[in-house]
């Protein structure tokens, strides 16, 4: 099947200033990619690059089978874009608002995909069906989120790029926008492109995780993945005549199996921890920032 | 369905939305009033005054003029101060995100616009009708060439007005300048005063610009044909108003989408979410 996104050796220079020193990821139909990577590390760069809103200095980007840079119309409906708002469209009401842009992409119905999404039934889809009739201005900063997606996904679209959608969130909002990108996933097989600094947003969201860092991608792969292939990242916690011991172990298994060995029936509170992606993130960005520049590739099997 | 047809239509009510937003939003109403008001007053102030050399009230002539002033105000003031602050706020780059849709947002911008204006003339001729004296507004042929003054006016002004708005970097940055230079334009286009008592290189200085144009073609639509004879050549100049109009319509509906384009592409969601940046610290 052909890739939504393909991005070969993605190159974008500010001056004199290399951001992104060659990109290469893709994107199969349907998957949630969550990009990660420090401050500075050329996430927005990338996403809006692949949005079309920037131009690119150098290398090969194809989304939904067209350039970016040139993608015209038609390809713009398919594509949604998540955008923070601030005080834009504040007289509005809500319902108004999406009936309105929903009208632009009625032209690019296709006989799978009805454009746009029904408006109440998007609403809906987002919880704020008690609110349709406020004025922009008057909703809470989590509302607000929400109606910034229902504006991404109006019209229906295969693409969706997210960046840093939860930003500013508090635990609750964050649960419900997660709910909402499940429901994407799961009824319309949307493709979505995201940025966060959230680990556990992105272990929860994401199908494969990409982490940016000295511009270029230094690991892809799912949480898992990316654990299992960093080793010597387990961490072994267990007790003995009272004392409470912990040690990192390159080999888990091996570690626990010499530990019964010598002192057997001995050891209690036995726990072993792979680590979270959060160390993994730590390690890998570390490594890139020292200048060992090598690509971990955790391949689905 | 034709995409860029769908997008127009979708232009025209987006226009009818904001022109109902503004004229309900008690904020937004004031400030047209308060505009409006403060004009009316001086030409009331003034009614018992003549123009010189006749014997016809200055009031009556400054009301006339100030619709053509308004025609700048909200052509070029209020489109660009709206292009600023929606370019600032992220409606463009919404706009940006959606197919068509930057189509959508400027003739929604100038359906919104016109509104206002049509708005602003009608209370200001209405207060006119009853409290001053020797407005021509009887005949079909003075409606006729207010409603063709106004439509000209919109497209010499409109487009300037855009180009404006996308070349300031803030609303804070723009609105000095751009007044400055309305307060200047008004004292040399015969608004407030005809034009014939000033030095003549202020006189062709004013005659460049669309707002003298635009002052004389509603004295021409709306004041007794007499009048015409303190204007400079003693005439209305029809065809010198139309050319001269015609013109910068011309010029800015070929220039508009050139600029137009050039600051759209380079909106993005970082560039805004700095602005943002920017004015929160600012305040």
């Amino acid at each position: 099947m052909e890739d939504v996104l393909d991005v070969r050796d993605l190159r974008m220079r500010y001056g004199k200033t290399d951001v992104l020193s060659g990109v290469s990821f893709a994107a199969r139909r349907g998957e949630v990619l969550g990009l990660l990577g420090p401050n500075g590390a050329g996430k927005t760069t990338t996403i809006e690059i692949l949005e079309g809103f920037r131009m690119r200095s150098a290398g090969e980007v194809s989304v939904l089978g067209a350039d970016p840079a040139h993608g015209g119309e038609a390809w713009r409906a398919r594509t949604g874009v998540v955008l923070q708002s601030w005080r834009d469209h504040a007289k509005w009401q809500v319902r108004e608002l999406l009936a309105h842009l929903g009208r632009y992409y009625a032209p690019y119905s296709t006989p799978s995909v009805t454009r746009p999404w029904d408006v109440d039934d998007l609403i809906e889809t987002v919880g704020l069906t008690p609110h349709a009739r406020k004025r922009v201005r008057n909703l809470s900063g989590g509302q607000r989120r929400r109606l910034d997606v229902a504006i991404g996904i109006v019209g229906r679209p295969e693409l969706l790029f997210l960046d840093e959608p939860t930003a500013g969130f508090d635990p609750e909002a964050r649960r419900d926008f997660h709910d909402v990108v499940h429901r994407l996933t799961d009824r319309e097989k949307t493709t979505i492109l995201l940025t966060t600094h959230d680990l556990d947003e992105a272990e929860r969201l994401a199908d494969r995780i990409l982490i940016l860092a000295g511009g270029t991608i230094i690991a892809d792969g799912s949480a898992d993945e990316l654990g299992r292939a960093m080793s010597g990242q387990s961490e072994v916690r267990w007790s003995r005549d009272g004392q409470r011991f912990v040690r990192a172990a390159d080999d888990a298994t091996a570690f626990v199996r010499e530990l019964f060995r010598q002192y057997g029936e001995s050891v209690e509170d036995l726990e072993v921890h792979r680590a979270s992606l959060e160390d993994t993130y730590m390690a890998l960005v570390r490594q890139a920032e020292h200048g060992v520049p090598r690509r971990l590739t955790a391949v689905a099997a | 369905m034709n995409p860029t047809l769908v997008a127009a239509r979708a232009g025209l009510s987006r226009g009818w939305i904001e022109l109902k937003q503004t004229l309900t939003t008690p904020h937004d109403l004031i400030a047209i009033l308060i505009t409006t008001g403060g004009f009316l007053a001086a030409m009331i102030w003034t009614r018992h005054t003549h123009v010189p050399g006749t014997h016809f009230s200055l009031g009556t002539t400054m009301l006339v003029s100030v619709l053509g002033l308004n025609v700048v105000v909200y052509g070029v003031i209020t489109m660009g101060d709206l292009l600023v602050t929606e370019r600032e706020d992220g409606t463009l780059l919404r706009a940006k995100a959606v197919p068509n849709g930057m189509l959508g947002y400027l003739l929604g911008k100038v359906v919104n616009i016109s509104g206002q204006i049509t708005f602003a003339v009608a209370i200001t001729l209405l207060t006119g009708a009853f409290l001053l004296t020797g407005l021509a507004i009887g005949s079909p042929g003075s409606w006729l060439t207010l409603a063709s003054v106004l439509v000209l006016g919109l497209l010499a002004t409109l487009p300037l007005g855009a180009m404006l708005g996308s070349l300031f970097p803030s609303q804070r940055s723009a609105g000095g300048p751009m007044l400055l230079l309305l307060a200047g334009l008004a004292a040399i286009s015969g608004i407030f005063y005809p034009i014939t008592h000033l030095p003549v290189f202020l006189q062709w200085t004013g005659q460049v610009f669309p707002m003298y144009w635009l002052g004389l073609g509603m004295r021409s639509a709306l004041l007794p044909s007499a009048m015409a004879a303190v204007e400079v050549g003693h005439s209305w100049r029809h065809l010198a108003t139309f050319g001269v109009l015609a013109a910068w319509a011309v010029a800015g509906l070929v220039l508009a989408p050139v600029v137009l384009r050039r600051m759209a592409r380079r909106e993005s969601g970082s560039t805004v979410a700095a602005r943002r940046e920017k004015a929160i610290r600012g305040i």
